[in-house]
């Protein structure tokens, strides 16, 4: 990925050229984040690093903005792209950087008494510090009332009301407060931050093989699809390529995941308009699923699966067998829910023209995955840019009409169908031999080696004691996960650790949609939105 | 249990059809005793055992999912675990509804002050569920925004280990603190 190197006044204008002209036609902010670079060099100490894209022309580029410590400031991309709002917030949050005119500059993963920025080099990550009361959020709901005053006008009779945190349709830490009038949401303020576990802190202190299990529990419903993508963008750090047969597992267990999160979300997105029965059929299902990831991985959740370089174990005899089984059970399992539903009344009601957005502004807000293809925009990274082996599977990549609730819920549905597809015709071309890459700095030996010869002895001991150490370099690898695009930005200083490790999640630009998607609609729009967007806590929040 | 002569339970199991509830060879619930100067078909228990028993398996559960355990909360409650084969089907998520708390997931400092709250609405006498290492001590997330274990700010009857635990382990905590219900005199 190209770098550009700009002042820090002059990215406003920058990103606008980049945006509109139409040789470049960089229309997606993919991430913004800042690398503390304190012990990296002297001088400035933070670079604010933006990840454009350019879903046309498929390219990407790399724009880095120094910024001093004691005059910690930078222009805000927020006029340019929609995304640049939460993004900003959070950088903010965790670096301490500050972006001018900036619409609402405050916390948004740590809560509002917290003192300090936790991902600076410097801030003790034991250093836990006790919130006394929740915010009441109502600061920027003044914000907003004053920013975009409502037609119709007059708040005698608004009605304020908390959706969240602890309801079942925020699934858990998710928390909106509206403004109603009578039923219609006036005014939604999404605070999310409340599963801010310190994946990036955690994976600063952490060997890179020993982040492997904290990415499990990123996006807990398809927790082998993070594990993929992790060891993807440590292994393109390394410059190492991994065999054959590792790349055809590998898509044997991201496919079998997407499948896994798909029928989780459509489940609980149809329990949350009352359709219990759904969630019975598709929970089945998954349970069937999970059966065969325990077999190959020992784990029904948290699998830790990838090594960098590679796998933890081959995979088991009776695997091929129990996939194949399972595979089988697909079709009666959806086709049971989409009887259900696809025809149904109060389904369709519920959501056919609920929740639109077209492709433009979905892009605007980082938009990836099932949620972009429903704007009908056929944009799958597994198609445009292929890995492990893509382009070689015969597959669709199903899209949607209007951007809707419906069209949501439906390409999630062909998806698993893909998915199945991609599975099968990767069991049948599965070739053999070695699923790690043979490198001692890598990999650690076999057991016999180790305790035969020297060369296995030394090998063995220089990884347990001094772990994988990619070069000193940057780099950023996207993965199509469940969600959309999930892509890793590490950076290595040459040492045991990542010097940073930034997860771009896909949820959390999604997310940043809501009130967009929201204002204006019935109360009762909001689950059922909020229901197909799939929200995942864990990689929302981080 | 299908209903015998003078509403005696009669067992189900077909080796077995015919042969009252209560005949010798059949235990009794603890407390519950046979011999009874009325007549047939008549029990003696304390008022204190009768009203556990009911409580005991009528525990409406409140699941405060907030991570990857919640998922696996979900599996417990689909078709294959089933939650309600203990008499702990009627999953409420207001915290006024119900009896046992089951905070299953990671808790964040931002999140205490809500759990606190949430614990607090819920009425006496009421039980609490650590499903999980990161409820039960915060687990591999030593780090500054993890609560280290929510008993730092609720009390809490039943650890359960594991990231995330086995549906087995949650059924078994459920049955724990069936026990636990049990054994605690009922509240006037």
């Amino acid at each position: 990925m190209p770098v550009v190197r700009l002042a820090r006044g002059a990215i406003t204008e920058a990103l606008r050229f980049l945006r509109d002209e139409p040789s470049y036609r960089f229309d997606m902010l993919t991430d913004l984040t800042v690398v503390d670079c304190g012990e990296l060099r002297d001088g400035d100490r933070f670079d604010v690093v933006y990840l454009l894209h350019s879903l046309e022309r498929g390219e990407r580029l790399a724009i880095k903005s120094p910024v001093p410590e004691e005059d910690c400031w930078i222009e805000t991309a927020t006029g340019i792209y929609k995304n640049a709002d939460w993004t900003e917030r959070e950088a903010y949050d965790q670096y301490g950087v500050v972006f001018r005119d900036h619409p609402n500059l405050k916390r948004i993963l740590n809560h509002k008494e917290f003192v300090g920025h936790p991902l600076r080099r410097d801030y003790d990550i034991y250093k836990g510090q006790w919130l006394s009361e929740v915010d009441d959020l109502e600061d920027e709901l003044e914000r907003r009332r004053r920013r975009d005053p409502t037609p119709r006008g007059g708040q005698a009779d608004a009605m304020i009301l908390n959706l969240g945190p602890s309801h079942p349709a925020a699934h858990g830490t998710l928390r909106n407060l509206v403004e109603l009038e009578g039923e219609t949401v006036r005014y939604c303020i999404p605070e999310i931050g409340y599963l801010h576990r310190g994946f990036e802190k955690s994976a600063e202190t952490h060997e890179y093989n020993q982040v492997i299990p904290y990415t499990d529990r990123l996006n807990y419903c398809s927790c082998l699809i993070n594990n993929v993508a992790y060891s993807r963008a440590v292994e393109a750090l390394c410059g190492i390529e991994v065999t054959d047969r590792c790349k055809f597992i590998r898509v044997i267990i991201t496919e079998l995941s997407r499948i896994m999160d798909h029928l989780v979300c459509n489940a609980a997105n149809l329990v949350d308009l009352g359709a219990l029965t759904n969630y019975w059929y598709l929970f089945n299902l998954r349970e069937r699923i999970y059966n065969v990831i325990e077999s190959l991985t020992g784990a029904r959740l948290t699998t830790s699966y990838t090594r960098i370089g590679g796998l933890w174990a081959d995979i088991t005899p009776d695997f091929e067998e129990a996939v194949r089984a399972v595979l089988k059970e697909v079709p009666k399992a959806v086709g049971d829910t989409l009887k259900l539903i696809a025809r149904n009344k109060i389904f369709i009601d519920r959501t056919v023209g609920i929740g639109v957005i077209d492709a433009e502004e979905a892009i605007s807000f980082g938009f990836t995955g099932p949620c972009l293809r429903a704007t009908g925009y056929e944009y799958d990274l597994r198609k445009r840019h292929p890995y492990d082996h893509y382009d070689s599977f015969d597959f669709e990549i199903p899209s949607g009409h209007q951007g809707d609730t419906y069209d949501r819920v439906m390409v999630r549905f062909e998806e698993i169908r893909q998915s199945c597809r991609i599975v099968e015709q990767a069991l049948d071309k599965m070739p053999s031999g070695p699923v790690n890459v043979e490198h001692p700095r890598i990999i650690l030996p076999p057991k016999k080696q180790t305790y035969e010869s020297i060369e296995g002895l030394v090998g063995h001991f220089k990884l347990i004691m001094h772990g994988v150490n990619p070069p000193v370099g940057e780099a950023y690898v996207a993965t199509e996960a469940a969600n959309g695009e999930l892509g890793f930005f590490i950076v290595s200083d040459g040492g045991m650790k990542p010097y940073k490790c930034k997860v771009r999640p896909p949820c959390f630009h999604i997310y940043s949609a809501l009130p967009r998607l929201v204002e204006g609609g019935m109360v009762a729009d909001v689950v059922a939105i909020l229901g197909s967007l799939n929200i995942i806590a864990g990689e929302l929040d981080r | 249990m299908a209903q015998g002569r003078d509403g005696v339970g009669v067992s189900e199991d077909p080796a077995r059809r015919g042969v009252p509830a209560d005949s010798p060879g059949r235990p009794l619930p603890r407390g519950i005793h046979r011999e009874s100067p009325v007549g047939e078909g008549v029990y003696l228990t304390k008022l204190d055992l009768a009203i556990n028993w009911a409580r005991k398996n009528s525990i409406w559960p409140l699941p405060f999912g907030t991570a990857c355990c919640a998922i696996e909360f979900m599996g417990v409650v689909s078709s294959v675990f089933d939650l309600s084969r203990f008499g702990a089907e009627v999953v409420r998520f207001s915290p006024r509804q119900s009896d046992l708390l089951l905070v299953a997931g990671t808790v964040t400092y931002k999140q205490a002050p809500i759990l606190r709250r949430i614990y607090e609405q819920m009425c006496e006498p009421k039980w609490v569920v650590a499903m999980g290492v990161c409820a039960s001590s915060g687990g591999f997330y030593d780090n500054y925004c993890t609560l280290q274990g929510i008993d730092k700010v609720i009390p809490v009857d039943f650890y359960i280990a594991g990231c995330p635990p086995r549906p087995e382990a949650i059924l078994q905590a459920l049955l724990e603190i069936q026990k636990k219900i049990e054994r605690n005199p009922a509240p006037r």
